[in-house]
């Protein structure tokens, strides 16, 4: 049986239970030997306590907690605070950061449903109807032609499809506008040009510069935290100097060159900006960094400066301001030390994110240019500035594409050049490239587990990149191989790490993941065989 | 000039007018933050990949290639052949590219006969035989695969859930209006103007030819195709000319910016206008500027700034 079909004008209606439940029966089956249904674990629901006191009737999971209205005036106060910042969404004062591609994915839509078959979490959720890229779209464009052009409520009907507005439609939308990676698959190949990786983006916007309403692990604990303290992660700048100190302990000892860190090098000519996670999470990746680094000779530093040791900047993913924030902090850095440049460690939204987006915010002397790891590391490698001994990387790898990095940087050959000179039994997943999947983590869900959403990324929305995976290492399951899965991201490695162990892919195939620089230590000549750990993971 | 003439005129205008207001709104949009997406079609020699210059070490110090073939490569056959649709989406493909390249086929032969009509009024012959037939050629392909595609898409939309659910009343009614003028033009054509004769005529009266008189089905064809002509660009069909911001503007643009350039006059300026965004960590107040928000910290009060140096 598959999903009930649900209407557009549908999401506003009073349901018994949820409006669109994801259900297991309905997720499409993976490859061997995960294809018998007692193969995944069952989905958790999740539990009464949260259905009592939250807005989280839409699919069976939540991560926003918007507390349900009490009575009347609540419901009223929800919808009216929404519809203010429905008319500001749409205004040059508070939105020019994106009215002009907003406003042509609003009125351009053919509802042609090309976009549909493109989304992974519509794909591997069994084509759950409220998944459908064009589905939350076209609620916010329903909502939009009555509501901010005016309609008039019969001839909008005539003319933009029906909608009706109440507090249910208005915290199911903010729950919908978190079922998106915002990975834009969808939006190239829209044969328009419609983007519903964007329209869910200002969605979270809406909710979150008008009301007040994100997830916690993005805005409190995530770029609040960030602009506070220094970083997401809550390390100070003394605690993440005191981490790094003993990673370069670490590094030296097991790679037998001296690593050291520099701090704060005013006139070096790269600030590199690490994600904070991979400090806590995964040492061993600014380790092999400054390996590499010091190795090859670059003149570089990290910055102790508030937010400027963490190049996290949740706010692309749902609020321009705390966005802006954490960009000029960044620049500031990089300004204030009279770096050349700044480069960008192993993490996707924080190359699009100081790179593309805020581009074009950070004028005058903030205007430092801005570097991709990936790049800086292919000149190492292939111009010969470190030696390397592939024969040490003898273990099928395959590579993940950041969406940010790729889809939405154009960051597409420099990691395989890399890899093709160092994996000997490197091959691409299906598709690939500009085309590539999600990881099923984007957007922020990597680190968000609230309620049961971790059982919904890992069964739903990282599907196809398990799916991917299998199918990358097919034939080599046995574990006695290990096998190794190359993600040049943060978040993408805390989703992978989150799958893997979901779904026991070290415990039955020997699958790892990590960052692409591990594997150019692991083969580096002048360090002592056995960088990566298989073990520890 | 006869009254169909002037409807026809009437409908130019509304055309022009709609599309050039249009035009002018969206290019006076304020500039927006880069939101390109890969494959950036000029990017001369990673096109084909989906590579940038993001590539290159140091890419702000090289000069950035662009190929205007490039975007041809890819604009043409998504124009004429609707290439992404039939790449992706074949069964919808198969409905959606008659009806669009009827539209095609029929401007074409709009803009022959209307070049036939400058002649024939400036005295000559008008049209020989092989481009006299080619026109009417076109304009029967033109209106039999605008008819067969525009009543295939409204059934599919009748017909299948996935699409109906999204389908709108006036969806219903625009594809009706298009059947209908097509199915007129079609009928009005092969019954009483097989070779297009009349029609070159009456094209040749706009430019003050005497015009011979069109049956009365070949005036109602030219009043819907007419009011077609004037409805499209009043809709999401204005797509037709959009598209151009929605791929030149957004996915394509890669421009970055140049300190001193047009483009950093015009960011400072967006800059300076006054958000009021009512969150608790932004408190917009349409007095501090975007400037201002940006450099306060989370909840800051007006004025008191945060920690950038
Ligand atoms: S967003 Fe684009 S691909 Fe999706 S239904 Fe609309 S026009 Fe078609
Ligand atoms: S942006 Fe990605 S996750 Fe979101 S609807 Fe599009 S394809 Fe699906």
């Amino acid at each position: 049986m598959s999903y009930r079909r649900i209407k557009v004008e549908d999401l506003s209606k009073a349901v018994n239970g949820d409006v669109s439940p994801v259900r297991k029966e309905e997720l499409k089956p993976l490859p061997p030997p995960y294809d018998r249904p007692e193969a995944t674990p069952e989905l958790a629901g999740l539990d009464e306590g949260a259905r009592e006191r939250y807005a989280a009737d839409l699919d069976g999971t939540c991560v926003l907690n918007i507390p349900k209205p009490k009575d009347e005036a609540e419901e009223r106060a929800l919808v009216e605070r929404f519809l203010s910042g429905l008319e500001k969404l749409f205004t040059k004062e508070n939105n020019w950061t994106f009215l002009q591609p907003l406003l042509l994915s609003m009125e351009h839509c053919a509802g042609c449903h090309t976009c549909s078959e493109s989304c992974h979490i519509y794909e591997m959720s069994g084509r759950n109807p409220i998944y459908r890229p064009a589905y939350r779209s076209e609620v916010l464009r329903r909502l939009y032609k009555r509501y901010v052009r005016k309609g008039g409520s019969l001839l909008s009907d005539f003319r933009s499809g029906r909608i009706r507005l109440n507090w249910r439609l208005v915290a199911r939308l903010a729950e919908l506008s978190y079922r998106c990676n915002l990975c834009r698959r969808c939006a190239q190949t829209c044969p328009i040009g419609v983007d519903n990786g964007l329209i869910a983006h200002e969605i979270r916007k809406l909710f979150s510069q008008e009301m007040g309403i994100a997830p916690k692990e993005l805005h409190e604990l995530g770029s609040v935290q960030q602009l506070r303290v220094g970083s997401s992660t809550g390390m100070s700048a003394l605690v993440v100097k005191d981490n790094i100190e003993f990673i370069d302990e670490e590094m030296s000892d097991l790679t037998g060159l001296p690593v050291e860190t520099p701090w704060d090098k005013a006139g070096a000519d790269i600030l590199l900006i690490h994600n904070a996670g991979e400090i806590l999470a995964w040492p061993e990746n600014p380790g092999a960094f400054a390996v590499i680094f010091e190795a090859a000779g670059l003149s570089w530093t990290l910055s102790s400066d508030i937010a400027a040791y963490d190049s996290i900047n949740y706010g692309l993913f749902y609020d321009d301001v705390q966005f802006a924030r954490t960009a000029i902090h960044h620049a500031s850095a990089a300004k204030k030390l009279g770096v050349k440049k700044i480069v960008l460690g192993e993490c996707g939204h924080a190359h699009k994110a100081l790179t593309v987006i805020a581009d074009r915010v950070l004028t005058g002397d903030l205007a430092i240019p801005r570097e991709s790891a990936l790049t800086t590391l292919e000149d190492i490698v292939l111009n010969g500035k470190i030696r390397v001994d592939p024969s040490r990387n003898d273990f099928p790898v395959t590579l993940h594409d950041p969406c940010n990095i790729v889809r939405n940087m154009g960051i597409v050959m420099p990691q395989r050049r890399v890899l093709e000179k160092i994996a000997p039994r490197f091959r691409e997943m299906t598709p690939h490239g500009v085309d590539n999947y999600c990881c099923g983590g984007g957007s922020g869900f990597a680190i968000m587990s609230g309620h049961n959403f971790a059982d919904w990324r890992n069964q739903v929305s990282g599907r196809k990149k398990l799916e991917q995976i299998l199918l990358a290492f097919a034939g080599e399951l046995d574990p006695e191989t290990p096998k190794y899965v190359c993600a040049p991201c943060s978040n993408c490695k805390g989703q992978l790490r989150d799958l893997i162990a979901y779904h026991g892919l070290w415990e039955k195939h020997r699958i790892l993941y990590g960052g692409l620089v591990e594997l150019i230590v692991n083969c580096m000549t002048d360090v002592k065989p056995g960088f990566i750990d298989w073990e520890f993971h | 000039m006869t009254a169909l003439h002037v409807v026809s005129l009437a409908c130019l205008g509304v055309f022009l007018l709609a599309v050039i207001y249009r035009f002018v709104r969206i290019a006076r949009l304020p500039v927006h933050v880069r939101w390109e997406l890969y494959p950036v079609a000029h990017e001369k020699g990673r096109a084909r990949y989906g590579g940038s210059y993001f590539e290159e070490l140091n890419w702000w110090t090289k000069p950035r290639e662009t190929s205007v073939l490039g975007e041809l490569r890819v604009m043409v056959p998504e124009i004429l052949l609707l290439a992404g649709v039939r790449h992706r989406n074949r069964s919808h493909w198969y409905r959606s590219f008659p009806f669009h390249f009827g539209l095609y086929l029929v401007v074409a032969t709009t803009l022959l006969l209307t070049v036939n009509g400058v002649i024939e009024a400036a005295g000559g012959a008008g049209f020989g035989r092989l481009l006299a037939r080619l026109t009417a050629g076109l304009g029967y392909a033109g209106f039999g695969l605008g008819l067969l595609g525009a009543a295939a898409l409204f059934l599919r939309r009748l017909g299948n859930p996935e699409y109906r659910e999204f389908t709108k009343p006036t969806d219903f009614a625009n594809l009706l209006f298009f059947t209908a003028a097509f199915a007129v033009a079609l009928a009005a054509q092969v019954l009483f103007d097989p070779d297009f004769s009349r029609m070159r005529g009456f094209f040749a009266g706009f430019f003050g030819a005497p015009a011979p008189g069109l049956a009365p089905l070949q005036g109602l064809q030219v009043v819907l195709l007419s009011l077609l002509a004037a409805y499209v660009p009043l809709t999401h069909m204005s797509h037709f000319f959009t598209k151009y911001f929605l791929y030149h503007d957004i996915r394509w643009n890669d421009t970055p910016l140049a300190p001193g350039s047009r483009l950093e006059k015009r960011m400072q300026e967006v800059l300076e206008l006054k958000p009021t965004w009512s969150a608790p960590h932004i408190r917009g107040d349409g007095r501090k500027t975007w400037v201002d928000v940006a450099t306060s910290a989370p909840g800051d009060d007006a004025g008191e700034k945060g920690g950038a140096s």
